[in-house]
């Protein structure tokens, strides 16, 4: 469970917003509502959040315009751009105006706080592209490289696998939904809603994690993995 | 049409007989008449009178050729324009028929009556048959054609009517396939003449758009409730994750909470995917459609798959991966996914599945087919429905909407999914519009022919 947070969402779907804040508020988050994008900006720009929740398509001001209007302005606030399915094109275009992450409706509510999560806890932007190597635990990986050790001893990673562990490296500690790393390691976005990533990751597991102690990778129901030296 | 010709022959028969027996009656009335006169001159003015009177309508005679003879009791000529009483017995009637030697050397059939007068001398009126006969030939000629023509015409007119009657029958039929083949926004033809094939296709027609809007009613309650439950059912997913967070649960209790929450997971997933085949289906935008190059896809789709199918002791084998289409590519990744998630799923262990794809014209086929049970043929098109599930899997879990989520993307993309039998096993077919084999880029060399001033 992450820190309690102060949330801004910025949705004129009555539905999915009360779907959001009331879930938001149910994790303990705070969490102030707008349904218009003119209002939104003048409270992400006034207010100090932690997070903002912005839907693409919004009345007077849209969703990528107060983005990109925030980033102007120098606030970095870390902001996930939601919006209808399968508009892929949004992505570029969110991701372009500064926007950290997007989310396609409809979404799991799980799904969402992953991402909320990987974003508010992303390291701050700058100097994020020099990391060579990560490490957790005694696993040890080289970027520039592409060696990967632990306690160790070398091991052997076909290239996509390497990409999936280097995904959840890159967010360690935190929780990857199936989605995520479909969308991030294999570039595809949909919700795979099959068992076809776990595979992957229980052959990553039987690589890194089958003849070590601790094990990194955990399952974590309902949502996902997360690769974290704890339990 | 035998109706109809039978009454065409009926009918030429009566105009024969009529036309034919009126010109006969025609000719025995003018004799007829003839008779009676010179016969009332005899009585009047006798011999002289009668001789005189026949000389005299010979020579005034026109028209059909007449022939008088007066005769005495030995038959023996007196006038008449006739060197010999002709040869024959008159019938009861007193008509006789004859014939004599005409001008140019033929014989002429004559028909005419004989009259014996009071005091035993023999009267002869007769009429030429030649102009008769002619005319009937003439006639029966006309008829002949008549009927030979009207025969044709009926046989020609009644064809031509079953024709463009089987015609329009054949165009509704077609119709009504093609709705049955999935193209339910076809509709029957109509060609603006309001006849009863019109009204007919006009019915059908009005018939199957409220169908169609009763579909589009119950789809979208289905739509709207998925929707509207998927907020409180979070919910209540929500409640049980932080029950189970709580310290100090005994393992059972958590245990049966991460069960029920597995559910709610699944109830979630059923409403994601309902209403991701929903908005997939009455989505038209092509916004984010790209030109897709299936190579990547399929070669992605097989990677992903493989190992899936290796936990399985399956076999997954990429066959051509080549291709190109326009269309989105996420989509098109997931119905790829589906179809073969769905065939490493029912298919047993050392079993082979193969990803294929073939060209042919504007066409591309992708094709996802294995050794598994496969689907009964009664069951191919309904597998497509939602929820449907043929009897033969209830024991592998599955939404029943896998499929239905394949097809709508194949449908989005103006292409169709079939399923086959692969002898044994299923063979899911995607069949969609291609694009024509990228250029090569031409390699441009840049050439500087001299110095440019």
């Amino acid at each position: 469970m992450i820190a309690p947070m102060r949330i801004l969402v910025i949705e004129d779907d009555a539905g999915v917003a009360s779907f959001i804040v009331g879930g938001l508020k149910e994790a303990g988050h705070t969490v102030d509502h707008s349904a218009d994008g003119k209002e939104g900006l003048i409270l992400a720009t006034t207010g100090n959040y932690d997070a903002l929740i912005v839907d693409r398509m919004l009345p007077n001001v849209d969703g990528l315009t107060v983005v990109r209007t925030l980033r102007a302005s120098d606030i970095t606030t870390p902001a996930l751009i939601l919006s209808a399915l399968g508009e892929v094109d949004d992505k570029v275009k969110g991701l372009r105006a500064g926007a950290d992450d997007y989310i396609g409706k409809p979404f799991a509510f799980a799904e969402l706080m992953a991402r909320l999560e990987a974003i508010t806890r992303r390291p701050a932007r700058e100097g994020s592209d020099e990391i060579t190597e990560i490490q957790v635990g005694d696993l040890h990986v080289n970027l520039l490289s592409r060696e990967v050790r632990r306690a160790g001893q070398s091991i052997d990673l076909q290239p996509r696998e390497f990409r999936l562990l280097e995904y959840l490296m890159r967010n360690k500690d935190q929780v990857v939904t199936r989605t995520m790393l479909l969308e991030n390691v294999w570039d595809y976005h949909f919700d795979p809603q099959t068992n076809v990533i776990d595979v992957h990751i229980s052959r990553l597991r039987r690589k890194i994690d089958k003849d070590f102690e601790p094990p990194l990778i955990h399952t974590v129901r309902g949502a996902g993995y997360r690769l974290s030296e704890s339990a | 049409m035998g109706v109809f010709g039978a009454s065409a022959l009926v009918l030429i028969g009566v105009v024969w007989w009529t036309t034919v027996g009126y010109l006969e009656q025609q000719t025995n009335a003018t004799i007829e008449a003839q008779v009676t006169g010179l016969v009332e001159q005899y009585r009047q003015r006798g011999k002289r009178g009668l001789e005189a009177l026949i000389r005299e309508r010979i020579a005034v005679s026109t028209g059909v050729p007449t022939v008088y003879l007066f005769a005495d009791r030995d038959l023996k000529p007196l006038a008449g324009n006739l060197d010999t009483w002709p040869a024959g017995e008159a019938d009861a009637e007193g008509w006789y028929n004859f014939s004599r030697l005409g001008e140019d050397g033929r014989r002429i059939s004559v028909r005419g009556q004989v009259f014996v007068l009071s005091d035993g001398r023999h009267l002869l009126v007769a009429q030429d048959q030649s102009r008769l006969e002619a005319t009937r030939s003439l006639i029966n000629e006309a008829f002949l054609w008549a009927l030979g023509g009207g025969l044709l015409l009926a046989l020609a007119g009644g064809f031509l009517m079953s024709y463009s009657v089987m015609r329009r029958i054949e165009a509704i039929n077609r119709a009504s396939r093609e709705i049955m083949t999935g193209r339910l926004q076809s509709r029957m033809p109509v060609r603006g003449i309001n006849d009863e094939f019109d009204q007919l296709s006009e019915n059908l027609n009005a018939m199957l758009d409220r169908i169609d809007s009763l579909i589009e009613g119950v789809k979208s309650v289905a739509d709207n409730i998925a929707h509207d439950l998927r907020t409180p059912l979070t919910r209540l997913r929500g409640r049980l994750e932080n029950l189970t967070a709580r310290p100090g649960l005994d393992e059972e209790l958590r245990g049966e909470l991460t069960s029920a929450m597995t559910e709610a997971d699944h109830l979630l997933a059923t409403f994601r995917a309902l209403l991701r085949i929903a908005r997939i289906e009455s989505d038209t935008n092509e916004r984010e459609w790209s030109d897709v190059d299936l190579h990547p896809l399929l070669q992605d789709a097989w990677e992903l798959y493989q190992a899936v199918g290796e936990e399985k002791e399956i076999v997954v084998h990429l066959g051509t991966a080549s291709g190109r289409l326009r269309g989105d590519r996420d989509l098109l990744f997931q119905a790829l996914c589906n179809l073969l998630d769905n065939a490493i799923k029912y298919s047993g262990a050392g079993s082979e599945v193969l990803l294929d794809t073939t060209a042919s014209g504007d066409t591309i086929d992708i094709t996802v087919a294995d050794r598994g049970p496969g689907v009964p043929a009664a069951e191919r098109d309904k597998v497509l429905s939602r929820f449907y599930r043929s009897a033969s899997v209830t024991g592998i879990p599955g939404s029943g909407l896998g499929l239905s989520l394949v097809s709508a993307i194949a449908q989005h993309h103006g292409g169709r999914l079939v399923l086959t039998d692969n002898n044994p096993g299923l063979r899911a077919t995607l069949h969609l519009p291609a694009l024509p084999p990228a250029e090569a880029t031409p390699v441009v060399e840049l050439a500087f022919a001299g110095a440019i001033p």
